[in-house]
């Protein structure tokens, strides 16, 4: 094997990297902010509001995240609909047919961690808030939220792992992230082997640094626990 | 109905490739768990640092990458190993080899967790009690320790398997005519992307939910000599 080709295109796996990372980000954030709406209706007392997330959910995570990304970026472009309708411009970009698709599947998983969670805290808290008098929108501001954040933490970090993994499956949508500039370079060069383990060490570096900023965060958070030995719940 | 343009027979031979894939991995992977798992308690150092190091880079790796590298890869290790016997003829790997290697590596480097955390929770006298009875090492193994594991292991390992699941798609971007592929081509040929591959994503579904039905008879299964009530 020869390692100097690696050496050569390094800027070129980098310029990838930061287009994974920008994948991740903006699919992270976004899914985020849906996951909150979807895990509140996901654990609503009335059956019908529990039933779309509960659908939502099954289908985004029963589903090859693979399928989902070409139902948007292949699946959109059959309907003259969307061909003629304003969101066009968007849909035609790859780019933004994988943050719709990775914002849908990671919002799906990210409810369910924080179903988990917001159920994971003890009823006494729950009934606590009822008994000081406050409103239901209190008491998920000032005590539910909060604590459910501290127990989300791991899981979330792990959802964020998984999804710069799944990140590499924007390059079978002609997207040049760092699995897809690695298979440019090697159409070029035709040295698999090397271009791709030095890609899979430029993520394994993320993931590292991915990890230690959670941990970061955990005992931050997690700081007047005086331990991190904290029990996650199961998602699922 | 919905009309499939005579690609139904089509899709249903792909979902047989995708469920022969997902068992093929899961047996192989279940072996390098186990593997995994016994090098992770090892006493011997450098056996524990090739099994985090293993669970460490697999996990650490999309599961896409690990299928490329496994495929383009493979063919030019085994070409060297069989240059060193004096063989030169080309040698190919297939997808459906390569898939079931790349999977099966990623399934192992989860289980491996997996296990570790069953066999750890095993109480130490059942070992004990074994020894006593006078079994060896391999004996207690299979008739004390893993059906044990495997009781524990079993909710965990049934989440793995959803997961390789899915990921079986990712065998088609190498060209195994898996449920995915068959779907490619139908789009290719009558242009209705929306509709074939929304019918892959529901033969996925369907495939999941039976697997979770299966799971959850095995995990009953492997309870049964606990008591009830």
């Amino acid at each position: 094997m020869d390692f100097s080709v690696v050496v050569e295109y390094f800027p070129r796996l980098l310029e990838g990297a930061w287009v994974s990372l920008q994948l991740v980000i903006v699919s992270i954030v976004l899914g985020g902010v849906f996951a909150l709406p979807i895990a509140l209706a996901r654990i609503s007392p009335v059956a019908w509001v529990r039933a779309v997330p509960f659908a939502y959910i099954f289908f985004f995570r029963g589903t090859p995240l693979l399928v989902q990304i070409f139902l948007v970026y292949y699946g959109a472009s059959q309907f003259d609909v969307v061909r003629e309708s304003v969101l066009w411009p968007i849909l035609r970009e790859p780019f933004w047919c994988a943050i719709i698709a990775f914002t849908l599947n990671t919002s799906a998983y990210t409810a369910e961690i924080f179903r988990g969670a917001i159920q994971a805290i003890p009823q006494g808290e729950v009934e606590a808030c009822k008994v000081v008098g406050m409103t239901k929108f209190q008491m998920y501001r000032r005590i539910l939220l909060p604590r459910a954040f501290g127990i989300v933490l791991p899981a979330y970090g792990n959802e964020i792992i998984l999804m710069l993994k799944g990140s590499a499956l924007a390059s079978t949508i002609t997207i040049l992230d760092l699995t897809g500039m690695s298979r440019t370079i090697i159409a070029r060069t035709y040295t698999p082997m090397e271009i791709f383990l030095a890609a899979g060490a430029i993520y394994l570096v993320i993931s590292i640094v991915i990890i230690a900023i959670f941990r970061q965060i955990e005992l931050r958070q997690n700081r007047y626990l005086g331990t991190l030995s904290i029990k996650v719940p199961d998602k699922g | 109905m919905i009309d499939l343009h005579g690609f139904g027979d089509q899709l249903l031979q792909g979902a047989v490739v995708t469920l022969e894939l997902a068992l093929a991995s899961l047996f192989v992977g279940l072996i390098l768990g186990l593997l995994g798992a016994s090098a992770k308690l090892s006493s011997i150092a450098v056996i524990r640092w090739i099994a985090n190091g293993y669970t460490t880079i697999i996990r650490g790796i999309p599961e896409l990458l690990t299928v490329l590298i496994i495929y383009f890869g493979a063919t030019s290790v085994l070409m060297a190993i069989a240059g060193l016997f004096g063989y030169d003829e080309y040698i190919e790997v297939g997808a459906f080899a390569a898939g079931v290697t790349a999977l099966g590596l990623t399934f192992g480097a989860y289980a491996t967790e997996v296990f570790r955390g069953a066999l750890q929770s095993i109480p130490k006298g059942q070992h004990e009690a074994a020894i006593a009875l006078g079994m060896g090492p391999i004996r207690k193994f299979y008739r004390i320790i893993l059906p044990q594991v495997w009781r524990i292991a079993l909710p965990g390992l049934g989440n793995l398997f959803l997961v390789l699941l899915k990921d079986t798609a990712l065998v088609s971007v190498v060209g195994l005519d898996d449920i995915m592929r068959k779907a490619n081509i139908a789009v290719s040929s009558t242009k209705q992307a929306f509709l074939f591959y929304l019918v892959a994503a529901f033969m996925y579904l369907a495939l999941t939910i039976i697997s979770m039905a299966f799971v959850s008879y095995m995990e009953k299964r492997a309870s049964r000599g606990l008591t009830r009530g």
